[in-house]
């Protein structure tokens, strides 16, 4: 009988793999990549933008101690979202809220669009913290309403459409308005 | 009598520790899977503020980021906010021909989609953030994204 070869000692490749591991473990980093996505405007020009009325503009303003001043009054995080929808929605077509016009729209018939649009302005000393949750608040309203308009039409959440048509339409319907304005130095920094 | 000491020379068989670099390297492919390589070493502090609207941000390769904390090492760099750009500190001024540089980088196609996600710690205030958009603005990297980590921003009751 021939004599058996020698085994190959296998102990130290775990030794290596564990090397591999920690490595992999220290350069790199679980976290994905969440956030708001936003696009910003062009430079402006110097074209006057055209005229809004005052009943359709959302105004929203942060000062540096990071308190809010909704449509003139002292406002509340916790209640923006629901202001927010009750002034596009305007249910009770008061004249204070946003104007809606009747508009002929795809795949979901006449439906009556919101004119208003929101407009945020911040003061150089607001907290990061405080324009994300502001941002993140009109954000909500304006999805809260998609999905509602979505659920009514084609009986899924606004983010589950399927079909490209489908979502086009709702965004039509509900576009996301919310302006910027200019940077200007309000309100003296902390 | 020599029946029963006969055991006593016999070592206990060893472990086979064959299959245990399998698992290793099982547990290794699941971390490469699951992880993504750290773009830069970060000198700033940055804890994300936290959002519920929040979306996953596509195409890793067309996104360049600008770091935006109190320096970690406040005995050389002081606690005021500074802007990290790569694996330095920079100013505002800086940011036109950081953009520039990434768009380069980029292919012709892709150059329009170029995201820059701005990683900004919960305490900087505004007013550097303001700067930094204007600046984007100015050389018109219009696609933006706050990174944000995913949670509750109002009270619960």
């Amino acid at each position: 009988m021939a004599k058996k070869p020698p085994e190959v000692n296998t102990g130290s490749m775990a030794d290596i793999s564990f090397l591999l591991l920690t490595f992999f473990l220290l350069t790199s980093s679980i976290d994905t990549d969440l956030g708001l996505s936003r696009k910003l405007p062009p430079m402006p020009e110097d074209i006057p933008p055209p005229p809004i009325k005052e009943r359709n503009v959302f105004v929203v303003l942060v000062n540096a101690y990071d308190m809010l001043l909704i449509e003139g009054r002292p406002g509340d995080i916790n209640t923006l979202r629901r202001d927010a929808k009750n002034f596009f929605l305007n249910p009770g077509n008061d004249p204070k809220l946003s104007e809606k016009k009747l508009e002929e729209i795809p795949l979901i018939g006449p439906y009556e669009k919101s004119k208003g649009i929101i407009s945020l302005q911040n003061d150089r000393g607001t907290s990061y913290e405080m324009y994300i949750k502001v941002q993140n608040e009109l954000a909500a309203a304006v999805n809260e309403m998609r999905d509602e308009l979505s659920m009514k039409k084609f009986g899924v959440k606004f983010a589950d459409l399927k079909d490209e048509a489908q979502s086009k339409a709702i965004q039509k319907a509900i576009p996301v308005a919310i302006s910027e304005a200019e940077p200007k130095d309000i309100g003296g920094t902390k | 009598m020599s029946r029963f000491r006969k055991n006593d020379k016999k070592e206990t068989p060893g472990i086979n520790t064959g299959s245990m670099s399998d698992i290793i390297f099982m547990f290794l492919f699941f971390f490469m899977v699951i992880t993504t390589i750290r773009e830069a070493t970060l000198f700033v502090k940055i804890v994300a503020p936290s959002a519920t609207e929040v979306q996953k941000l596509e195409r890793k390769n067309l996104v360049s980021y600008i770091y935006i904390g109190a320096p970690m090492n406040k005995a050389t760099y002081g606690t005021e906010p500074r802007i990290q750009l790569n694996d330095q500190f920079a100013t505002v001024s800086d940011i036109a021909e950081f953009i520039e540089k990434e768009r380069a980088a980029r292919n012709e196609a892709d150059k329009q989609f170029l995201t820059t996600s701005l990683k900004v710690d919960k305490e900087v205030k505004m007013g550097l953030v303001t700067d930094i958009k204007q600046e984007l603005r100015k050389v018109g990297a219009f696609k933006i994204n706050y990174s944000t980590k995913k949670g509750s921003v109002v009270d619960k009751k």
